[in-house]
């Protein structure tokens, strides 16, 4: 067990796979020679080549698809997207080709594909860099997606996604990358479809993923003041979804607090928050709440964003309103 | 090797190859038929866009190719197929949406796939499926496995951000891939000549530093030939290549299609250009067909077509298990 880096996780475990199985290649922009947006891949080039490590023209539509194209055709292709903000020039390949071509194929055709890109807000970088969209990809049957919150999550989920037959998004989160963590060494990896309860409480369920973690357990801290005992759910994975863990935890709390960073409005936490109101309904004392980021564009401003952004403060004050 | 005179025939084709050339543009041309009577009956929905007149393209094209080079398509895709030796009893059975068609009903006219005979399907997003085969083209040369890509598209894929991301990319990395634009002048609707700042489409490649050349894609001998010669060029290593094969489709874009936007002379003058016609000519004239073999021809055909109706026909429908089967793959590899 070795406490790193959420990137350090993610480099270790596709550097493993790098040199376990000749068919791993990754491709991005700037994922080689420059070491990764986020610094992810440092190093990897100069240990496996420029073969294995491939930078790419800044044409995410293509890099997509030729990452499908090359998974059809025997490989297992890693492609780094920089960021979800840059993967809307790629939303026709993940949606059109990599999310159907087993269906439409009769299940001919399989794409072990991994799709990792950068997500979040909270860094200043404005409208276009700074968004959550991951519910839109959870929309889409064919693909899975991942939201690793802790460093063990990066690892674990990642070395899932390797056995994967079927395309998976990673979607990691820009204010957890330098963020460490424990991990455990050796052939660990986490199932996809199992939600972590990573703080049990007995008065309410703070439903979070990847960075809405972090909001979720800083508000069952502020809870705690008021006597409020909060669990914490950190989902791992969107598509499948570990509705279990949602509706047992719901069960024991009697109440439920969706805490997203992505605009509330057609977003995923209305999902999660259906889902219960479908299987759990009876053994709800209050409305699920839902805390989201502002329905607006991400500003630059620092307290703009700030604002724009889910806090735990928020979330622990939508906890007391369903006392 | 040197361009085919007009009236000439390839020295090292021998007749039997000649022939079954001529064979595949009649079945594509009969099986074409036969799904727009069984699209008038009712017994095909959806969209259905007909091969019909484009023929010497794909017949010439993938007669060139080794059998195990990919084919990716677009959705006007039955000609592909046939011309690569799918099942016409499969194909027209996954048009009825049965269990039985190639894609087991889940993908139709437009999404026909066989993976065994390295036909990488039909795909309906214009330019959509130039991605993926330069993946594969990518992984092919990583694999060292002597197998090249065929990637077929019309004129309207040419305005489309994709091409251009996927012929940069395929001549940055030198992937084994032929590129084969089929420029019948209309991409839908609409007039090539409308919208094109540069309507001679092989031009546009020779901007990403390919070779690339039109072709008369009325002519399967020429399209044989351009496609061969391009091959050995791109299966040496050489990088991408890319022909713009100038045809006509004989029919509206599909059955919906009540052909406004082109004047009856002009599909008149382009009927004239039959690819069937003048190549059954050609091997008169040469004297390795007659009159008699190409009855035989027709004959043949008719009895492969009426069968694969007949296959379809008695098919049955998909189950309600099918519904949620295929949407991940399950077997690891």
């Amino acid at each position: 067990m070795a406490e790193i880096a959420y990137r350090e996780a993610l480099r270790q475990t596709m550097r493993e796979a790098l040199i376990a199985d000749e068919r791993v290649i990754l491709m991005g922009e700037d994922v080689g020679a420059y070491g990764g947006s986020y610094a992810v891949t440092k190093g990897l080039l100069d240990e496996f080549g420029p073969d294995r490590i491939i930078d790419t023209p800044i044409s995410e539509s293509v890099i997509v698809g030729c990452g499908i194209g090359a998974a059809m055709g025997g490989l297992r292709p890693l492609i780094e997207l920089m960021t979800i903000n840059f993967s809307l020039l790629a939303f026709d390949q993940i949606v059109n080709n990599a999310a159907k071509l087993s269906y439409m194929s009769g299940g001919q055709i399989s794409v072990p594909l991994i799709i990792r890109m950068a997500g979040g807000a909270g860094s200043q970088l404005a409208a276009q860099h700074s968004q959550s969209l991951e519910g839109w990809y959870a929309h889409i049957p064919g693909i899975k997606v991942a939201v690793p919150y802790s460093p063990r999550d990066a690892r674990g989920l990642l070395r899932t996604a390797l056995t994967e037959q079927n395309p998976v998004i990673i979607i990691e989160h820009t204010a957890l990358y330098a963020r460490k963590g424990e991990v455990p060494d050796g052939d660990y990896a986490i199932p996809f479809g199992e939600a972590e309860v990573i703080r049990q409480g007995s008065d309410v369920t703070l439903i979070g993923y990847s960075g809405s973690v972090f909001q979720a357990l800083q508000a069952a801290d502020l809870l705690t003041e008021s006597g409020v005992e909060a669990e914490v759910l950190n989902l791992r994975t969107l598509r499948p979804l570990d509705v279990g863990t949602i509706v047992a935890s719901v069960r024991r709390t009697n109440r439920a607090v969706v805490v997203e960073d992505d605009w509330k409005f057609g977003g995923f936490a209305g999902e999660i928050s259906a889902t219960i109101m479908e299987e759990a309904f009876d053994d709800l004392d209050a409305p699920v709440a839902r805390v989201c980021g502002a329905d607006v564009p991400i500003p630059y401003a620092k307290e703009l964003e700030q604002a724009a952004l889910p806090s735990a403060q928020q979330v622990a004050d939508a906890a007391l309103k369903l006392m | 090797m040197t361009q085919l005179s007009e009236h000439a025939v390839p020295q090292d084709l021998d007749s039997s190859h000649l022939v079954e050339m001529l064979r595949q543009m009649m079945l594509i041309r009969r099986f074409e038929d036969k799904a727009a009577e069984m699209y008038a009956r009712g017994r095909i929905a959806g969209f259905l866009h007909l091969y019909s007149g484009e023929e010497a393209i794909a017949v010439g094209a993938i007669n060139a190719l080794n059998d195990d080079d990919h084919l990716f398509t677009h959705y006007r895709d039955h000609g592909h197929a046939l011309a690569r030796g799918v099942d016409p009893g499969r194909i027209m059975a996954e048009l009825f949406g049965r269990e039985t068609g190639v894609s087991r009903g889940k993908g139709g006219s437009m999404h026909l796939f066989d993976v065994e005979r390295s036909f990488m399907g039909g795909y309906a997003i214009v330019a959509g499926h130039l991605p993926l085969a330069c993946g594969m083209a990518f992984a092919n040369q990583r694999l060292g496995n002597g197998r090249i890509v065929l990637c077929v598209f019309g004129d309207g894929a040419v305005n489309e951000g994709e091409f251009h991301e996927s012929l940069n990319l395929a001549a940055v990395w030198k992937l084994p891939v032929i590129f084969l634009c089929e420029n019948n002048f209309y991409g839908m609707g609409t007039d090539i000549r409308r919208v094109s700042a540069v309507i001679e489409v092989y031009k546009r490649a020779e901007a990403y530093a390919m070779p690339s050349r039109q072709v008369d894609g009325m002519n399967v001998l020429e399209m044989f030939e351009a496609t061969r010669r391009a091959a050995t060029g791109v299966r040496a290593g050489e990088g991408p290549a890319f022909l713009e094969a100038i045809t006509f489709r004989f029919r509206g874009h599909s059955m919906a299609d009540p052909e406004f936007y082109r004047r009856k002379e002009e599909t008149a003058h382009w009927r004239d250009l039959d690819p069937i016609n003048s190549y059954r000519a050609r091997l008169q004239q040469h004297g390795v067909i007659d009159n008699g073999t190409f009855e035989e021809l027709e004959a043949g055909v008719e009895a492969v077509v009426n069968a694969a109706a007949e296959f379809a026909e008695s098919s049955p429908h998909p189950g309600p298990q099918s519904l949620y089967e295929d949407i991940y793959a399950e077997e690891p590899r």
